[in-house]
């Protein structure tokens, strides 16, 4: 116990001196959390639209005058050739182009029926799609602006409708930051119980003195705990203050119970650090832990459903999400932030999660070989 | 086992693979006595302090350090040994004195003792005012001193000092030696590392590695006589020139 006393306070007065870690643990949560719920947004504005007119009627131009009035597109580029359009499409300068073929007022009036094209430019996936649906949605809604303006008294009945009306449950308004404010948390918890303290392990090997350590009567629990403390404690702070941060900033008021968040961040924190611990024991300098550092946090937060729902995954992704620590995390938070689950609710999350620091400890402990 | 032996080897070996590192060495060193391990780089020198330090587990052969086993007694071998490795050890972002109540706390040294100590080792290194500064911004001689001063700090039978004074200006070489003469006086016994050849001079008997073996241990002088050389640096020249193993 005295040895774990004396490691523990070296480790508190190196982390408190360096300027580094200060940073990460105060600077980066911050600008993190103000900056990236207001920007990463699912939502697509600004498309950039080409139009090609050939029919130049009145109600081409009521068209395309509602959809730059929904707020969603930008007209970019107005012109009768396609080519001309397709061309603004390489430049990049479009997003979307509109045909609006040569008799579309005559067939429309006439005949009832019009045709319209869309060529999509599909390099940014989200926007395409979206801008498509946006742009349908347009459309079909001018569609029944001209049936009700021209068939009065229709002759026969109109398709049949299904008006659909829904309520967003847990997050009334589909406030996105009230959905992204809490999983940008548990990356930032991760980093922190997982990079900075593998990284920190590695900087003792790059400067030898790792070697010291090693021939003191120092045991190799004494020195992953003294590691694994520190980084514990930090983790927890960091969350406190990324939830303050969330409480003041975006007015995110967990529904749920907040010990429920800090009795699965105690233990998933220990299945992060036992990953970094691994990390630190596969790796000779810090160089080569910070990429594998970065690696592994690419895969987190991709696979993570962070950004994207872990349901809409291909069944192999989701295979493998579930070997990943940050999915479990969000997923709480998630539950209990917006939803107010309950620890009897989280409970298969909170299982496996202390499974995997079960895991990962044991095997870091195993090959941190205090002898060669 | 006479008391009065600190280290014991016979026919130490380790391998890596099919290298032999070290090749059934064997010698003993006296309590108190200023043992000298002399050999190139890539000798095996490293290798064996680490056996001896409980570092390495030895692939052969039998080793006592402070009378325990380097096999099974790592544990105790470690509480009883103080090592000062070739690459600088201390924590340069902790102060002089931050560094030393850490390394005396973890082998268990009481507050008091610490304190006490402390103050008595800056004043003997003349570096009272420099106990709340950070390490890293000591000169290097300071540094070594320091280290060693840490290394012997809780007071151990043996001190292991790998190549201590690599880089270290004469003069403080000479006071760094001073330092080694006087913790030996005080019975400490010290196993040196070296590629100075005046350093090997100082010392009570020295050993010299040659691919693994050692080819030759004797006191400066009768290593001098016999080979019929000038100086250790002949000696030296002389043994090591047999080696067919390539340096490091």
């Amino acid at each position: 116990m005295r040895t774990l006393k004396f490691i523990l306070e070296k480790e508190f007065r190196q982390i408190f001196r360096d300027p580094a870690i200060l940073r990460v643990l105060f600077i980066m949560p911050l600008i993190q959390l103000m900056i990236l719920p207001r920007a990463a947004d699912y939502e697509v504005k600004n498309i950039k639209l080409s139009v090609v007119d050939r029919d130049h009627s009145d109600y081409a131009r009521k068209l395309v005058s509602k959809i730059t009035a929904s707020g969603y597109f930008q007209l970019d580029h107005y012109t009768a050739s396609y080519n001309e359009a397709i061309a603004e499409v390489e430049k990049d300068k479009a997003d979307l182009v509109l045909e609006i073929p040569a008799a579309f007022e005559k067939n429309l009036v006439k005949e009832d029926e019009a045709t319209l094209f869309m060529a999509v430019n599909a390099i940014n996936g989200v926007k395409a799609n979206l801008g498509a649906a946006y742009l349908r949605t347009i459309i079909q809604d001018f569609n029944s602006q001209v049936r009700t303006e021209w068939i009065q008294f229709p002759r026969f009945s109109p398709e049949l409708n299904i008006a659909v009306t829904s309520s967003n449950w847990f997050n009334p308004s589909m406030n996105y930051r009230l959905f992204m404010v809490p999983g940008i948390l548990v990356v930032l918890v991760t980093m922190v119980g997982a990079f900075l303290a593998s990284l920190n392990i590695v900087k003792e090997k790059e400067i030898g003195t790792i070697e010291q350590i090693n021939v003191t009567p120092i045991r190799n629990y004494h020195f992953i705990l003294g590691k694994l403390i520190p980084f514990w404690v930090l983790g927890i702070i960091v969350l406190s203050l990324g939830m303050l941060l969330a409480r003041f900033a975006y007015d995110v008021i967990p529904v749920g119970n907040l010990l429920t968040i800090y009795v699965f961040a105690a233990v998933y924190l220990l299945a992060v650090l036992g990953l970094g611990l691994l990390l630190s024991t596969y790796t000779a300098n810090q160089q080569q832990g910070m990429l594998l550092s970065f690696f592994m946090m690419m895969v987190f937060i991709l696979l993570g459903g962070l950004y994207t729902s872990i349901d809409s995954m291909p069944e192999w992704a989701q295979v493998v999400t579930r070997f990943n620590p940050v999915a479990y995390f969000v997923e709480v938070m998630r539950m209990v932030i917006l939803k107010g689950s309950s620890l009897a609710d989280i409970s298969r999350q909170l299982l496996v999660v202390g499974a995997f620091a079960v895991f990962l400890n044991g095997w870091a402990i195993l090959s941190y070989k205090k002898r060669a | 086992m006479s008391q009065n032996i600190a280290i014991q080897a016979e026919g130490l070996t380790k391998r890596f693979g099919d290298f032999t590192a070290v090749d059934g060495i064997s010698f003993e060193v006296q309590k108190g006595e200023i043992f000298g391990f002399l050999g190139a780089n890539g000798a095996g020198k490293t290798t064996a302090m680490r056996m001896l330090c409980g570092l390495s587990i030895p692939t052969g052969g039998k080793a006592t350090v402070a009378g325990f086993d380097v096999y099974r007694q790592t544990e105790q071998i470690k509480r009883n040994i103080g090592y000062m490795s070739q690459k600088f050890s201390l924590y340069e972002d902790l102060t002089v004195k931050e560094n030393i109540r850490f390394y005396a706390g973890i082998y268990g040294k009481s507050d008091a003792f610490i304190k006490e100590k402390t103050a008595f080792l800056l004043k003997e290194l003349h570096m009272e005012s420099e106990g709340s500064k950070l390490v890293k911004s000591l000169p290097l001689g300071w540094k070594q001193k320091l280290a060693f001063s840490v290394a012997i700090f809780h007071e151990p039978g043996i001190v292991f000092l790998d190549e201590p004074t690599g880089g270290v200006d004469p003069v403080t070489r000479r006071e760094f030696w001073n330092m080694i003469y006087q913790a030996a006086a005080n019975g400490i016994t010290v196993f040196v590392t070296t590629h100075y050849m005046d350093e090997a001079e100082y010392c009570n008997r020295v050993s010299i590695m040659v691919d693994g073996r050692i080819d030759a241990l004797d006191t400066p002088r009768e290593l001098k006589r016999s080979l019929q050389a000038a100086s250790m640096d002949e000696v030296f020249l002389k043994l090591a020139r047999k080696a067919t193993r390539n340096a490091d």
